[in-house]
């Protein structure tokens, strides 16, 4: 949902998909490892023809499945490097170990998952049925991951670039949750600008904690999630929940479209808050006042913002590719003010704008 | 001015292709543009269809229910999509292997037989070309220099000598299309 005006010298047209691979690939990732699955192949197949090893020198591995995805990620981000994989919703399920792995070793990495229809091995269609596993864990302990949900081909170059940052400067594992819509989906992108690989050197200096080889003049650096004493594993845990607090109060990131004066207000994320926004254009054209409010970050969630808007609409609907699951942080975050309504399509189906349009009506005459 | 279009036939008709290079039309008259294909199993052999959106504003939704032109090139894609075409809209046919044919009063229907002229001539690879003449003849949505213009961005240096041939191509399907009145 990009209206900044571009150059039309570096405008290029491509999927979402491909974005994700040239934004890699241009801010410096180390290490790619992945293995294919619709609808997010064209991930891997454009890091493969762009061959970034002859020039960047990155490394794109196709593993031998999901699991050794996650894991050679790991032991790429315990050294420091920029570590990605990608997959699509049954792929993640098998990473979700590796994940909370990475959570309790404080690990940097950047995991996208272009979802499709659930749950088994569902459909290749769009879905957004991810959402609890990737914002309330979907694997084990307490752990919680960045989550990006871009809603453009633009957001889905930015987002890899910033998924990195994130990583980085949290020490947590980073989710891109797209779904088959936005992968597939040809836009205008503006790529970001190359940024070089940082040599072992500078990412000595930047990951003191990296286990790069030990020089004589300190300890060594050890990396695992084991720790057999309670009070150190409970230390653990505390400083991870103090760095999503600190998450929570500094990267929530939202937008905005005819809410100033809103009565009703849509909440929706990546390709339902597209559809959405064209509902909401619909219900203007007709006089209704109504609004979106799109989470960009999923976790943390905008909940003062929603809970900002409970004071002045008289009520709100949320549209998810699924059976419900971001409702709930929503009506939480409403805490009963005003009702909060839900409209879904599952296993594939993408929302018309017109079945929004029709939704909305009905909270109205509620 | 915002165009919202579906194309829609058989797998191997050049569909996508076709979405393709008017979306990348587009781009090169600066307009906001979306491509969404069907990429499920329906392509594999089946229908295949690709939505695409010209606009000058931002475009919100890249999936719609309704659309300002619909191309059809098989008898299934006209059953699923001519009462999605909005009122005073377009509808664009190949009426080949046709055994029903559109019966809305309140849209502009084309009737352009690109199969029937790319067979007898040998012209099968441009095909989609034809159509693509057909619609600039009754929707100049994007100018022909502007498709030359996408089609040198996105066909590899090798291609770049077929481009006379599909701006042929272009020409020939803008004398083929005809109004059905």
């Amino acid at each position: 949902m990009n209206n900044k005006k571009k150059d039309t010298e570096e405008v290029r047209l491509m999927k979402g998909n491909e974005a994700i691979a040239h934004a890699a690939i241009r801010c410096g990732c180390d290490g790619y490892f992945g293995y294919p699955i619709t609808p997010q192949s064209e991930i891997m197949e454009t890091l493969m023809e762009l061959e970034p090893w002859n020039t960047t020198g990155m490394v794109v591995l196709q593993a031998e499945s999901e699991t050794a995805s996650i894991n050679m990620v790991y032991g790429g981000a315990g050294c420091g490097k920029k570590s990605m994989t990608s997959s699509s919703s049954p792929g993640v399920s098998l990473m979700q170990e590796g994940i909370s792995y990475l959570a309790g070793a404080e690990l940097p990495a950047v995991i996208v998952n272009v979802m499709r229809g659930g749950p088994g091995l569902g459909t290749i269609q769009p879905s957004q049925a991810d959402y609890f596993q990737t914002v309330k864990g979907g694997g084990h302990g307490d752990y919680k991951m960045i989550t990006l949900a871009p809603a453009s081909v633009q957001e889905m170059a930015d987002h890899t670039v910033m998924a990195f940052d994130l990583a980085f400067k949290y020490l947590t594992p980073v989710m891109i949750l797209a779904d088959g819509v936005i992968g597939q989906m040809m836009e205008k992108v503006v790529l970001p600008p190359f940024q070089p690989r940082l040599t072992e050197e500078e990412i000595k200096i930047k990951c003191p904690w990296a286990t790069l080889g030990k020089p004589a003049n300190r300890k060594p650096n050890y990396i695992y999630s084991l720790q057999l004493e309670a009070e150190e594993m409970e230390d653990l845990n505390l400083r991870l929940q103090s760095r999503y607090r600190t998450i929570e109060k500094n990267e929530v990131l939202f937008e905005e479209f005819d809410c100033e004066d809103a009565e009703y207000l849509i909440v929706a994320f990546g390709t339902s808050a597209r559809v959405c926004q064209k509902a909401v254009e619909m219900a203007r054209a007709q006089g209704i006042k109504a609004g979106l409010l799109r989470p960009i970050t999923l976790f943390p969630f905008p909940t003062e913002q929603i809970s900002h808007y409970a004071n002045q609409t008289k009520g709100m609907l949320t549209v998810e590719m699924s059976a419900g699951q971001m409702v709930e942080d929503v009506r939480l975050a409403v805490n009963g003010r005003v009702p909060v309504e839900f409209y879904g399509r599952m296993g594939g189906i993408v929302p018309s704008p017109d079945d929004v349009f029709e939704a909305l009506k009905k909270l109205i005459v509620k | 001015m915002k165009e919202e279009i579906i194309i829609a036939g058989f797998g191997g008709q050049g569909v996508l292709s076709m979405g393709k290079i008017l979306a990348y039309s587009g781009l090169m008259q600066g307009q906001e543009v979306s491509w969404i294909p069907s990429y499920g199993p329906e392509q594999r052999g089946g229908t295949a269809n690709v939505t695409v959106i010209l606009s000058d504003e931002r475009i919100s939704s890249p999936v719609l229910s309704t659309y300002d032109t619909a191309i059809v090139l098989n008898q299934p894609s006209l059953e699923k999509f001519e009462s999605k075409v909005k009122p005073g809209g377009t509808l664009i046919f190949d009426g080949n292997g046709f055994k029903k044919f559109p019966t809305r009063t309140d849209i502009n229907i084309y009737r352009i037989d690109a199969t029937e002229y790319a067979m007898a001539n040998n012209e099968s690879k441009t095909m989609n070309m034809i159509i693509l003449g057909g619609l600039l003849k009754v929707r100049p949505i994007v100018q022909v220099a502007n498709v030359l213009k996408g089609l040198k961005k996105s066909l590899p240096d090798r291609h770049h000598h077929l481009i006379p041939m599909n701006e042929k191509a272009i020409q020939i399907g803008m004398a083929l299309i005809k109004k059905v009145e």
